[in-house]
């Protein structure tokens, strides 16, 4: 017998076993287990290989602090690597796989390593992989990664949902031991709204492990009355299996509760975990204190491990790590479990003290060496004995398990994640968390003190502090009495001297004293420095083992103090946190949801392909018969809107109405061409700029009545354009007297475009359309054939005839279906996304492409429609400023390669012919392309340097990622009816139509 | 940055639902010199310390607000909405 179930105590539930499965080999373990309380029972003591060296480790701790013992939980999509066994609830079911062995834990090849390891110390991946530099990701990386990994994530999606919740209290208690507990029953006794939260699925923490009478009943006794007398209580909420792992602005902590992470097959009904961002008015952190291993040659064997998680075992899970255990340590805590054995029925081969004397008692018939150290360990895949020195004089002593302790760090993490830096006392010898805010305090081990009675009447005390604080009284609250055996605290040796073999500081990053040393040595010294240079505490763990040792060897070796050298940052978060439950319910289509158009019904009838724009899927192309690509399609629908008529839909345009007496002011500010004397039922091309006077948007501007107006935004800016009103309105123009509201959706809109499209719609248009009744650019409500309301727009972004229709959100499927039926003896076709952007680069219409952020007015062409004559309008002031009227500035010009079989592509940029290809000589560059339907061959709108002035140039069209190089004509952007004839039908001509559109 | 913000319309509510425009500026005069409009749409004074900023409540009332706050300690010392925090400036230049 080794390590085993103890024929009785523990908390466990002996009544209900529980079997689980670990490498594939069925166990089985109690209701009330961990998995590592199970696998100790089973005696599996080894659980995984190290990171680097692949040296066999087990069980190290029984709580978050972790290092060694992190296994592959649960199979297919739910198998979730990395998990700690001793703070993985066992359930029935539970599949639990080792990790970083290949091909077997017992016989892993990369054990081969440690015969690597003098090639592998702190700043290996500086040093030893930096030469050659062409193997680093051939032959450095792949291998480092093959020999050093942690589990492995699954591929598939997780199944499983997650949400978020917000909750809101007077004191928040984080941590349910002793302290916390006594915190909450004071607090919560005089009436404050409390919430206890603690990351065990049993609260009382090292109650649940102590041996101690408390108020007269067993500690743990003590802890379940407390919690049932909690539960009792309705302004206080318990929310065990809940990690508070972060405190952020204004008293907002952040918490992960495991809601069902200990079950095999989760109900659907509710989430596996939730996020909860809990606001309080005070909290107390009662995070108690995390035990340090002891820094010896051979201390990371499997079957050594902190005398406090030795006493968990025994006493709260009734198993024990081994049958003859030694103990090592530098206080009181090792002689508390060497008694805990003890009273258990287990062997304690010897206790090692590393004091001169101790007050400390032995249990009775153990033999106790004092100034002793362990400087070595026997044993491979489990812990034989240990060798002790004394004196210079060397003892060999047989055990099967070691319990060590190296003394206590308070757990302050919280306390100190909003920049404050802990402080070392010295008279403690630990670092303790500096008073930053008044709503926060630390009471019991996390506050450095050392007994369950300090820690409960610290509790209280601290509760007190906050009832008084809210201006509440405290209940006479009895402290209860603790009958405890007394142990001393600890003289900290920092590490154990004569190391005959590696001493690990970070077991999970395998970073032994050496390392530390070489740092020091090649100048590294700085913690910070320290902690970079050799991964130590960079782990999973986050180094809630190593930092303080680490610290305290540091300052050793450098001869300080531990306060000089200090700690590196406390950063959120205190344990890892699923990135599901930090996604909460936003994935898939709650994070990204589908905008669908009022016409998104139409278009897939009509056999719509849809493209995503944003959150809209937007109809792409209508392919037809025998047509394979999107171009055969678009072709077919420009030549259908060039020759008779197309329906398209632009219902994702932003749409707002602007209502108020001072309307036209306020638009007259925002937009940079003139608005004020816009007639009743005009529409009028309008361009909106950025105080810097780059072009933010355009769209279209309509009077509808005197004091009322409706304008378009792009697509894609239609958020941001109601936001940049608002706040002209808001916060730079109040006095104006103005109102708008966002109509996008609530307008199903189609541009009917074509020669024939007056034709169609005046059997759908209860009005006149013909020029006198309804000119280029009106604007106005009009009445369908049948009755329903709804507003035409003689607006073109074709160049061909054409209007656009809105009609109520509700109503557009079955408008678009009828215009279909009127047009068909017209020929009229759907038409999408790729035939509107054909149809717009023939005519020279800018889109985002060009409008990229960096285009002015007067680049895209546009500078004669500033109305500078304005008093002002946003972007007024630096349109005129240097630089942005300087002549080489880029210009919108138009293309055509020289050889028509040769198609300018987006993104290319612009040579001289002869120049090298340079950034020196970049000319401009490509924004938009098409062929030419109607022209038969590659089309190109561009920005070009004064590309104005260079009408006929010939210019080079480079693109080396896509190989292109060839020459092209500059040419004016407008590539067909550049006198806008088209835009009157088969009526008649007006040559101004276009600077009427922008007049 | 704050956890949470005082809107004077909506209370309390997370961070989440604004959005931050940055440092608040006094738009000037239309006939002011080049100088001051190139500092107004230019120069930022980035404190480190108290300042005061433009936030959107964008998923609340969608008033733009001016959010007083510490860069450094994050404290916010007070939150008004941006018309009446623009009515007092116009009115304290007027005096
Ligand atoms: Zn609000």
């Amino acid at each position: 017998m080794t390590a085993s179930r103890l024929s009785s105590g523990g908390l466990v539930d002996r009544s209900r076993p529980v079997s689980f499965t670990f490498d594939g080999k069925s166990l089985s373990g109690f209701a009330g287990d961990t998995l590592a309380s199970a696998l100790i029972a089973e005696d599996r003591l080894l659980v995984g290989r190290s990171f680097k060296y692949h040296r066999p480790r087990g069980v190290l701790t029984a709580g978050s602090s972790e290092p060694n013992a992190l296994l592959t939980i649960g199979t297919g999509a739910r198998s979730e690597p990395n998990t700690r066994a001793t703070v993985q609830e066992l359930y029935d079911g539970l599949v639990a796989k080792s990790q970083n062995r290949w091909p077997s834990l017992d016989f892993d090849i990369g054990a081969f390593n440690s015969l690597l390891s003098p090639f592998l110390g702190a700043g290996f991946y500086y040093k030893t992989f930096m030469w050659p530099k062409a193997f680093w990701e051939k032959v450095y990386e792949p291998f480092i990664r093959m020999a050093a990994g942690l589990g492995k994530l699954t591929m598939e999606s997780d199944p499983d949902r997650y949400e978020k919740a917000w909750a809101h209290c007077d004191l928040l208690v984080v941590g349910g031991g002793a302290a916390g507990l006594s915190a909450a029953l004071t607090a919560g006794r005089a009436g404050l709204r409390v919430i206890l939260a603690d990351e065990d699925f049993l609260l009382g923490g090292s109650l649940n492990a102590s041996r101690a009478a408390v108020g007269g009943v067993k500690a743990p006794d003590f802890a379940a009355n407390a919690v049932s007398e909690l539960s009792s209580l309705a302004n206080v909420t318990l929310m065990p299996r809940t990690t508070v792992f972060g405190w952020f602005d204004d008293m907002v902590f952040g918490a992960a509760e495991k809601v069902q992470k200990h079950v095999a097959e989760p109900s659907h009904d509710r989430p596996v975990e939730r996020l909860w961002r809990i606001v309080a008015k005070h909290a107390i952190l009662a995070t108690g204190a995390i035990e340090r291993p002891l820094v010896f040659g051979g201390n990371d064997k499997p079957g050594i491990l902190t005398a406090s998680a030795v006493s968990t075992y025994v006493n709260r899970f009734g198993v024990t790590p081994g049958s003859r255990v030694a103990v090592f340590t530098s206080g009181g805590t090792g002689y508390r479990t060497a008694h805990d054995l003890k009273a258990a029925g287990i062997e304690v081969a010897a206790i090692i003290d590393t004091r001169d004397a101790a007050a400390d008692r032995a249990p009775d018939g153990v033999k106790v060496h004092y100034r002793g150290a362990v400087v070595d360990t026997m044993g491979g895949k489990r812990l034989t004995g240990i060798i002790t020195e004394r004196s210079g004089f060397e003892e060999k002593i047989g055990c099967d398990a070691l319990a060590m302790s190296g003394g206590w760090s308070p757990v302050i993490h919280l306390a100190c994640q909003r920049g404050a830096k802990p402080v070392w006392s010295a008279e403690k010898q630990v670092f303790l968390a500096p008073e930053s805010d008044p709503r926060l305090a630390l009471a019991g081990a996390a506050a450095g003190l050392e007994t369950l009675g300090e820690a409960i009447a610290d509790g209280a005390a601290k509760a007190k502090a906050v009832l008084s604080a809210l201006g509440k009284t405290a209940a006479t609250a009895d402290v209860p009495e603790v009958e405890e055996q007394d142990f001393a605290g600890h003289q900290p040796v920092w590490y154990v001297g004569g190391a005959r073999s590696k001493a690990f500081v970070d077991y999970q990053n395998d970073v032994h004293v050496k390392d530390l040393a070489l740092a020091q040595r090649e100048n590294y010294t700085s913690i910070e420095l320290t902690k970079r240079y050799t991964t130590s505490g960079m782990a999973t763990d986050q180094g809630k083992i190593a930092n303080v040792n680490a610290t305290g060897i540091v300052a050793s070796m450098r001869g300080v103090d531990p306060a000089v050298v200090g700690t590196t940052t406390f950063r959120p978060f205190y344990t890892p946190v699923s990135l599901g439950v930090i996604a909460g319910t936003s994935r898939d289509e709650h994070g990204r949801p589908v905008r669908r158009s009022p016409l998104h019904g139409w278009a897939e009838k009509n056999g719509a392909v849809f493209v995503e724009a944003g959150l809209w899927y937007r109809s792409s192309y209508f392919p037809k018969g025998e047509e394979k690509t999107w171009r055969e399609a678009a072709h077919r629908e420009v030549m259908a809107v060039r020759k008779a008529a197309g329906l398209c839909d632009v219902s994702t345009l932003g749409k707002i109405e602007v209502f108020g007496p001072d309307a036209a002011e306020f638009l007259n500010r925002l937009y940079c061409n003139p608005m004020l004397k816009l007639p009743v039922g005009k529409a009028r091309y309008g361009l909106m700029l950025r105080e810097d006077a780059m072009v933010h948007d355009d769209g279209t501007v309509s009077r509808l009545a005197e004091n009322h107006f409706f304008i378009t935004t792009t697509t894609a800016m239609a958020g941001e354009v109601l936001s940049h009103m608002e706040f002209y309105h808001q916060a730079q123009w109040p006095e104006l007297k103005v109102r708008f509201v966002s109509v996008s959706d609530q307008w199903a809109q189609m541009a009917i475009a074509g020669p024939k499209a007056r034709a169609i719609l005046s059997r759908v248009v209860d009005a006149d359309l013909s020029d006198e009744g309804f000119p280029y650019l009106s604007a106005r409500d009009v009445r369908l054939k049948g009755g329903l309301s709804a507003r035409l727009f003689r607006i073109s972004f074709s160049g061909e005839l054409a209007y656009e229709l809105s009609v109520p959100a509700a109503y557009g499927e079955a408008v678009a279906d009828y215009i279909m039926e009127c047009g068909a003896e017209h020929g009229i076709t759907p038409y999408g996304l790729e035939a509107l952007n054909i149809l717009r680069i023939e005519k020279g219409f800018v889109t985002h492409a060009e409008l990229n952020g960096t285009v002015t007015a007067d680049d895209a062409g546009y500078g004669k429609m500033m109305g500078m004559q304005k008093p002002d309008f946003v972007g007024k002031q630096m349109a005129t400023r240097f630089g942005l009227t300087a002549a080489d500035r880029m210009q919108l010009v138009g293309l055509k390669p020289v050889d028509p079989k040769n198609e300018i592509r987006a993104g290319a940029h612009l040579l001289r012919e002869g120049a090298e290809p340079s950034m020196a000589n970049d000319q401009g560059l490509v924004t938009s392309n098409c062929i030419s339907p109607v022209l038969g061959h590659p089309i190109a709108l561009a920005l070009l340097k004064s590309g104005r002035e260079r009408m006929g140039e010939t210019i080079i069209v480079f693109d080396r990622l896509r190989g292109d190089e060839f020459p092209a004509i500059v040419c004016p952007p407008v590539f067909i009816d550049p006198e806008n004839e088209r835009l009157k039908g088969e009526a008649q001509v007006s040559p101004q139509a276009k600077e009427e559109a922008s007049r | 940055m704050a956890s949470l913000i005082t809107c004077p319309h909506c209370g309390s509510r997370p961070k989440e639902e604004f959005s931050i425009r940055g440092e608040v500026r006094s738009r000037p005069e239309p006939a002011a010199p080049f100088e001051t409009w190139y500092r107004y749409v230019y120069v930022r004074d980035n404190p480190k310390g108290r300042q005061k900023e433009y936030w959107h409540h964008v998923l609340g009332c969608r008033r733009w607000l001016v959010v007083e706050r510490d860069t450094l300690t994050h404290e916010v010392y007070g939150v008004t909405d941006a018309a009446a925090y623009r009515a007092s400036e116009v009115k304290e230049a007027a005096e």
